[in-house]
């Protein structure tokens, strides 16, 4: 050991923040900068990129997490501003088995994406409107996923895989 | 890249509004879907950011004669609310068809508000004339491009819009907000906190820097007011609104009771419509006296080459929705 792991840590400086979070169930805690978001906190210093950033101003969706069991774009949520809060990602969505999550095997099944770069903001979103009651049909489906953006266009296809699931109304579907 | 900015989460409301108000490069952060959206584009700049999510400033209380909104509750909180899906809809509508649902469950209602002019050129800081974020330098708008631009309320000098939807029924409803100053608390109407831009259009209400919205109180129509919101927009889902109405009708024996009129996408303020109403109430509600309400409404339109457009189709989103809710047919 050298003589610096004896020391105390630093003191965080004015712009920085110490702060403990629930990340899919897990405390993480974290030394950041005022200004990192949590889109950026979770990728950048967790090292969890299953979360993608696309426009980083909170019109695509592609950042989409669960914040307290809501969903949220993580890219206009401060890290220091979630201190003591739960966060899932689509990394927490499979079952403790490895068995994906009821919507991620709908995608599959339904081929609901092409490039994949927006799928887990898609799938956050979905599991998210299952859970708000709002998979009633396909007008009310695209009503409400209508925040998640897809490039290639896989908009039949993903409207296909959550009908799917919410028609199932599967107990699993949540998270 | 944003400035640097130190954080700070308040825990007391007294004390939030203090350590703001003291400082003019301190702001308030709650839901943060404007507040640090205009950080990352460079527009907003501050030195130090007051959290106040964590007061105990949400919920929805009340229920007969007003609802008094907690400032921190979320859009989605109040489109639930039992009250406000039964006594005002077109509330619950126009709030569920702002945004998304991931920016609705951040922002709160104060934040709705107050939120800031999606003017393109207000928003690029590389853009260097915008009267609304430096006095004097100019209007890109008025000589740019410019199709999500205000008609009603503009000024020589702007003619950036206010987008919020749900401002436009409380507006109609006569909201008012409570607002917590560092000397004490105040009521302000709703339709007279919004300021239209005249030679300032960097003044936009008349919050003083530092004071807090605490609440919103919604006044409850009459039992029987039926109301309905219609959005008009270039796609048919997450976009602002080209031109949008809100109406609230009383209607007794084929005969206009009590009418409350809002407007959206048109003005530079959250529009309500009193010119409208004078024609409705005592009227017979009929297509012709909808259509003379519209008429009335839109008078004092100002328009450039890239909003021109929105008149004709203001008018027919007032008649529209005037039918909608009346149910008068052909």
């Amino acid at each position: 050991m050298t003589g610096a792991a004896a020391r105390p840590p630093r003191a965080a400086a004015p712009y920085e923040v110490d702060l403990a979070l629930r990340v899919n169930g897990i405390t993480r805690r974290l030394r950041v900068d005022t200004r990192v978001t949590l889109l950026d906190a979770l990728r950048d210093v967790l090292g969890m990129t299953g979360t993608k950033k696309g426009c980083d101003q909170g019109a695509c969706g592609a950042c989409t997490v669960l914040l307290d069991g809501r969903r949220v774009v993580s890219c206009l949520v401060l890290a220091a501003a979630c201190e003591g809060r739960d966060v899932t990602t689509i990394e927490g969505l499979a079952h403790d088995d490895g068995t994906p999550h009821p919507v991620q095997q709908a995608f599959i099944r339904h081929d609901g994406f092409q490039c994949g770069y927006c799928t887990p903001g898609q799938i956050m979103s979905a599991v998210s409107l299952l859970a708000e009651g709002r998979g009633g049909s396909d007008a009310e489906i695209r009503e409400f996923m209508s925040g998640n953006l897809c490039r290639c266009g896989a908009y039949p296809n993903i409207v296909a895989a959550i009908r799917e699931v919410a028609k199932a109304g599967d107990d699993d579907a949540g998270v | 890249m944003m400035r640097a900015f130190e954080y700070v989460r308040a825990t007391d409301t007294a004390r939030a509004v203090e350590m703001v108000t003291a400082d003019p490069n301190t702001s308030y952060l709650a839901g943060g879907t404007t507040q640090l959206d205009l950080m990352k584009d460079g527009v907003l700049a501050p030195e130090r950011l007051v959290d106040i999510t964590h007061l105990p400033l949400r919920g929805v209380t009340g229920g007969r004669g007003a609802l008094r909104v907690g400032a921190l509750t979320t859009m989605e909180e109040l489109a639930a609310d039992t009250t406000v899906v039964e006594r005002i809809p077109f509330v619950r509508d126009a709030l569920l068809l702002g945004a998304s649902t991931q920016l609705r469950n951040m922002a709160t209602i104060a934040g709705n508000l107050l939120q800031r002019t999606r003017c393109r050129y207000f928003r690029d800081p590389a853009v260097a004339a915008c009267n609304k974020r430096e006095r004097g330098s100019g209007c890109a708008a008025m000589t740019g491009t410019a199709r999500m631009h205000a008609i009603l309320g503009t000024s020589p000098h702007c003619i950036a819009l206010h987008a919020s939807d749900v401002a436009v029924p409380l507006v109609a409803l006569d909201a008012i907000l409570r607002v917590q100053g560092r000397d004490g608390a105040r009521g302000v109407p709703l339709t007279r906190f919004y300021l239209t831009p005249g030679d300032t259009p960097d003044v936009e209400n008349l919050l003083r820097h530092g004071e807090l919205i605490t609440a919103v109180e919604i006044p409850l129509p009459a039992l029987g007011t039926r109301s309905g919101y219609l959005k008009v927009r270039d796609r048919v889902s997450y976009e602002f609104a080209l031109t949008s109405a809100a109406a609230a009708l009383l209607i007794e024996d084929g005969i206009i009771v009590e009418a409350r009129v809002g407007l959206g996408g048109v003005g530079t303020v959250p529009w309500r419509a009193r010119e409208a109403e004078e024609i409705l109430i005592g009227a017979p509600a009929t297509m012709e006296v909808f259509r003379q309400s519209a008429e009335r409404a839109l008078e004092g339109a100002r328009t450039i080459s890239g909003t021109a457009f929105k008149v004709e189709l203001a008018k027919r989103t007032l008649v529209r929705i005037l039918r909608t809710v009346s149910g008068v047919v052909a």
